[in-house]
């Protein structure tokens, strides 16, 4: 067990770019390696990525490639295969994957093979002190409670970790590291990938994005819930739905936020016409800052709300619309003035066509 | 086809406690319900039975007594067979420990060709059961999935993902497990509700299993929870009412602005 050391992270790409969560992993990962007194390495399985010096201008001291330009290691099961030879071979201290899909598939799977702990969904990591443990803290029942666990003797220590719980890694293209190529058996390809087809309804990636914003039922109507669409799409925010919103056929299942739908933390999340029943609440309640719009001011909804506007939604929404059309308009305006740039009428005719048009 | 579904029982989300001493979930006396996508699960493999008449289903849940109940409306649904994996060994599992429970009695029940499971369950939300437990069986695993075509030998499922939905292929014996989109569960009727009631359920322990107790519940669980705290929960929003609206809408672009995220 004394041979295991350094913290290792599990990269994403997709399409040949490096996932932005990576870069919070990076970052993350980094302050834990720091605390340990070790290096941080990164693993990646797969197609080999455009640029994997990338991960080591942000902090990894060691980047494994994984089965290079081997497609089937996209797919879970190939890769966990390929990566548990690496950790045993490797044998770090602490592995860390994004709670993604992905990472939320393989990760089990190592654990397994490797009979350790494993904590999902963590939004916090810290290396104790005293006992130099990862201690691993997690929302649990719904975001309730906070729980802080720990893996006291098996190793390595495993999380995955929601999107936003650090930021990203900043870019030193000074840093020094190695990249190392590996190959490992991956299995008899018993699930293949035959086809991947993108969510067109999906235009912002829910767990990435910044902002969210999310109707409810106290949009009325698939017309009223359009005006929610409109605002997310002024903002270039990612849509999010109650399963009120989603049972009426406003919005996909994949739009849903809540205990049966996605968890989510933007910095920003927007809820508007939403009750805020404790199911909605588990999927957005650890959001860094809150605004909810209702109707009704006892609603639920602004118990967790860091800012409330009782009133009707149907109303504020498109007011809210105009006005951030407005704001972006003057952003730009003053970056283009202040970068001397001259086409500042085709910009504002763009923005305005896009967003307000179709408003009055 | 012989189709094996995980059901968990979980406490109704509206009463759960934790044990503020030793962070444990409390149950027992509270209202207990089947975790909503296991019900998806049980649903599947309903339809997945009506498609061919040699297939059968068995239902398999590990928890205390009580999960009979659970059990009892997997009979309802369309089970054939249910076993309870009960036991005091068993108690204060984590993931690791409950998979090596599940597994053993799926290798019990072979030949099996396909295990259903909920992606996560309310209590825990780990989602990590089912990718663990077709680990320890060395069957190939797809989670996120919302739609099973079966065909001979191997399935062709849909998965969702962060940005979009992937289609894979899947030799069986395989492990699925399914999102809430991939059906709209019934209700059984009142009379499959009675004749559950009649069935007969047996319950392994470690014996049963041929598993030793050395490597099971609290002692075979490698996570540990050392702290249980309540998060930030209460914000003290501030507050527009209708006559502030324009205030409010103020209030939010500057924030927006602040926070730099326009
Ligand atoms: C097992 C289980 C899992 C669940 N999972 C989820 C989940 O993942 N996600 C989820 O969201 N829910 C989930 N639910 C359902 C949840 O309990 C609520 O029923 C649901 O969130 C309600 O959606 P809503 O807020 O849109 O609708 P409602 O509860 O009907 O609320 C509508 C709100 O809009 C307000 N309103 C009405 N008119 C206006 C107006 N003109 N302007 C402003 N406000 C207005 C009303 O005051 C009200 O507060 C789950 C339930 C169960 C039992
Ligand atoms: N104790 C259990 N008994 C039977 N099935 C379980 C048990 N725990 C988890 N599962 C299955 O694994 C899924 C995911 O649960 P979890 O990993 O706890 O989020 C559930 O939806 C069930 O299908």
């Amino acid at each position: 067990m004394e041979k295991h050391q350094g913290v290792m992270i599990l990269a994403e790409q997709k399409n040949g770019l490096v996932h932005p969560l990576t870069y919070e992993l990076l970052s993350l990962g980094r302050d834990l390696a720091d605390d340990l007194g070790s290096t941080l390495s990164c693993a990646l399985t797969g197609m080999e990525p455009l640029d994997p010096a990338e991960l080591i201008m942000r902090g990894a001291d060691i980047v494994y490639l994984v089965n290079p330009g081997r497609p089937e290691g996209m797919v879970a099961g190939p890769a966990a295969r390929a990566l548990t030879d690496l950790l045993r071979e490797v044998k770090p201290l602490v592995v860390v994957a994004g709670a993604t899909t992905t990472g939320r598939t393989v990760m089990p799977l190592i654990a397994v093979r490797l009979e350790t702990g494993l904590t999902a969904d963590c939004t916090s990591l810290a290396i104790d002190p005293e006992t130099g443990l990862l201690l691993q803290t997690r929302p649990a029942i719904g975001g309730n409670v906070m729980a802080t666990i720990k893996t006291p003797s098996s190793r390595p220590q495993m999380a995955t970790v929601r999107p936003h719980a650090a930021p990203q890694a900043g870019r030193n293209p000074a840093r020094r590291g190695t990249i190392v190529r590996k190959d490992y058996p991956m299995g008899a390809g018993l699930e293949r990938l035959i086809s991947f087809v993108r969510d067109e309804t999906q235009l912002v990636n829910l767990q990435e994005a910044d902002v969210i914003v999310t109707g409810g039922r106290g949009m009325k109507s698939r017309e009223g819930f359009k005006l929610v669409e409109e605002l997310a799409g002024v903002l270039g925010a990612g849509l999010g739905a109650s399963r009120g919103a989603v049972d009426l056929g406003w919005a996909p299942y994949s739009h849903q936020i809540g205990l049966s739908g996605k968890t989510v933390a933007p910095k920003v999340y927007l809820a508007i016409g939403v009750s805020g029943q404790i199911q909605h609440l588990a999927g957005m309640q650890t959001s860094e800052y809150i605004i909810a719009i209702n109707e009704d001011p006892q609603a639920q909804i602004f118990r967790v709300a860091d800012l409330g506007i009782v009133g009707d939604a149907l109303k504020i929404v498109p007011r809210l619309t105009r006005e951030f059309s407005k704001a972006r308009i003057k952003i730009v305006d003053k970056h283009l003035k202040e970068n001397n740039i001259s086409n500042r009428l085709s910009w504002e005719e763009t923005l305005v066509s896009a967003s307000v048009a179709n408003m009055d | 086809m012989h189709v094996v579904v995980l059901l968990k029982q979980v406490p109704a989300t509206d009463n759960v406690r934790l044990d503020p001493e030793t962070g444990t979930m409390v149950r027992g006396t509270q209202d207990n319900i089947l975790n909503p996508l296991d019900q998806n699960a049980l649903a599947e493999a309903r339809r997945i039975k009506s498609l061919d008449g040699t297939t059968t289903v068995t239902v398999l849940s590990m928890g205390p007594e009580t999960a009979v109940e659970a059990l009892r409306e997997g009979v309802a649904v369309c089970a054939d067979r249910a076993v309870l994996l009960s036991s005091r060994a068993f108690a204060g599992s984590d993931t690791i420990a409950t998979s090596k429970v599940l597994a053993a009695a799926i290798k019990k029940l072979m030949p099996v060709d396909l295990v259903l499971a909920g992606e996560r369950a309310t209590d825990g939300e780990t989602g990590q059961t089912g990718p663990m437990v077709a680990a320890r069986l060395d069957f190939p695993v797809v989670t996120f999935v919302r739609r099973v075509d079966v065909q001979e030998g191997a399935l062709s499922v849909e998965r969702i993902v962060e940005d979009g939905f992937e289609e894979l292929e899947v030799d069986l014996p395989a492990l699925i497990t399914v999102v809430k989109d991939i059906n709209e569960p019934q209700e059984p009727s009142l009379k499959n509700r009675l004749q559950a009631k009649k069935v007969q359920v047996p319950v392994w322990g470690p014996e049963e299993l041929g598993l030793s107790t050395e490597d099971l519940g609290l002692k075979g669980s490698p996570t540990r929870v050392v702290k249980v705290f309540s998060p930030k929960l209460a914000r003290n929003a501030v507050m527009f009412d209708r006559e502030e609206m324009e205030m409010g809408i103020r209030q939010i672009i500057d924030k927006f602005t602040l926070l730099n995220v326009i």
